[in-house]
């Protein structure tokens, strides 16, 4: 009986936990980053503790399906050849549940890689833990962090720029700028910006 | 023969009526912002979506009905299509028209979300599809960063009839 109820109690407190994990809010600016290990296109796994001279890395939440990521990709690829040789790659993470969004599938995105060429890694997020824990919401969903000490801490959420639509028509590169007061040493001056883009497919619970 | 010489007649009659039922209008944010606080006894039900948005497009047939469903009692229906506004002949009219949608079509055209997704709502992260609904008279207002099926959207929509 008493076994019975303690297998009870740690049922409840399952739920409990997994429905806090559900309703979490994910990072806000100045959290620390719990490093995670992912499979890349190239089959390697990939954590962020990896590359030891990296100063920090440019998470990007994004697919291969959504047509705000792919209106972003060049632009990914663009951030990634402009802060690569600084210390900050592209790390881009795919979230999306395979079963609904068949497009978005690990043969996909190796396609995908390879078609343009991505020079940075392009990681499964299988479980989709590391985007709840981010507190991803959308593709494409960019995340600066920042190396302090041994671990990295979130300095910028948000969007790329103002225009999704036209590159040549952006007024204000929001990650671009915060990246010159990141490398300045400094917070950055806005942190946080929203941007409209794809809701993460996840997997029907 | 004499039957035939009906048909392009027919199909001009069928052509108008079509592109009578549905307009789509487009907008800026000051007109949005007057639509989401309508002072009266409404219930308001918009959603946010885009032609291109999978999960959007799956569930507009489940707002687009509560405009007959509800047709008794005082709730309005306004989809909101984020698309681009260079794509509303190409891409939003011809959808609006092949799917038959009663309920009313706007197109919000702003670029810059950051600058507008928290005059719409705060909690609104930015990501398809988003639905407000809302009752002034009632002080009643719910957002939802969801998909919707049929029976959850029902069951919120209850909350603000009672």
């Amino acid at each position: 009986m008493k076994t019975l109820f303690s297998f009870f109690a740690a049922c409840c407190a399952l739920v409990l936990l997994s429905n806090f994990a559900l309703v979490s809010p994910g990072y806000q600016v100045g959290d620390k980053v719990a490093d995670f290990r992912l499979k890349n296109v190239d089959g390697t796994l990939v954590s962020l503790a990896d590359n030891k001279a990296a100063r920090g890395y440019i998470v990007v939440f994004t697919c291969n399906t959504c047509p705000y990521a792919k209106a972003y990709e060049s632009r990914i690829i663009a951030l990634h050849q402009k802060y690569a040789s600084q210390g900050y790659s592209v790390v881009a993470i795919n979230p999306n549940d395979v079963a609904t969004v068949p497009g978005d599938s690990f043969a996909e995105m190796q396609a995908r890689a390879a078609s343009q060429k991505y020079p940075f890694a392009y990681l499964q997020d299988e479980s989709q833990q590391v985007a709840r824990t981010f507190g991803a919401t959308r593709t494409p969903h960019l995340y600066v962090v920042t190396k302090q000490g041994a671990d990295f801490v979130v300095s910028y959420i948000g969007a790329i720029d103002d225009n999704s639509e036209d590159a040549k028509l952006v007024k204000t590169k929001y990650v671009e700028q915060a990246m010159t007061d990141i490398l300045a040493g400094k917070p950055a001056a806005t942190s946080s910006t929203k941007a409209i883009g794809c809701t993460i497919k996840w997997k029907k619970a | 023969m004499t039957r035939l010489r009906f048909l392009p007649l027919l199909a001009l009659l069928l052509s108008g009526s079509a592109a009578h039922a549905q307009q789509v209008t487009v907008i800026k944010l000051p007109e949005l912002q007057k639509r989401l606080s309508r002072q009266n006894d409404t219930t308001y039900v918009v959603n946010f979506w885009a032609t291109w948005c999978a999960p959007c497009v799956k569930e507009l047939p489940y707002f687009d009905q509560l405009s007959t469903t509800y047709a008794r009692q005082k709730v309005k229906v306004l989809l909101v299509s984020l698309d681009y506004a260079s794509q509303l002949d190409k891409k939003v009219k011809p959808f609006v028209r092949r799917r038959g949608l009663r309920s009313e079509v706007v197109l919000l055209n702003e670029t810059d979300p950051n600058s507008w997704l928290d005059k719409v709502d705060g909690k609104w992260s930015g990501a398809l599809p988003f639905t407000l609904i809302y009752n002034q008279k009632k002080q009643l207002r719910a957002a939802f960063e969801q998909e919707f099926t049929q029976a959850e959207l029902t069951t919120q929509l209850q909350t603000f009839l009672r």
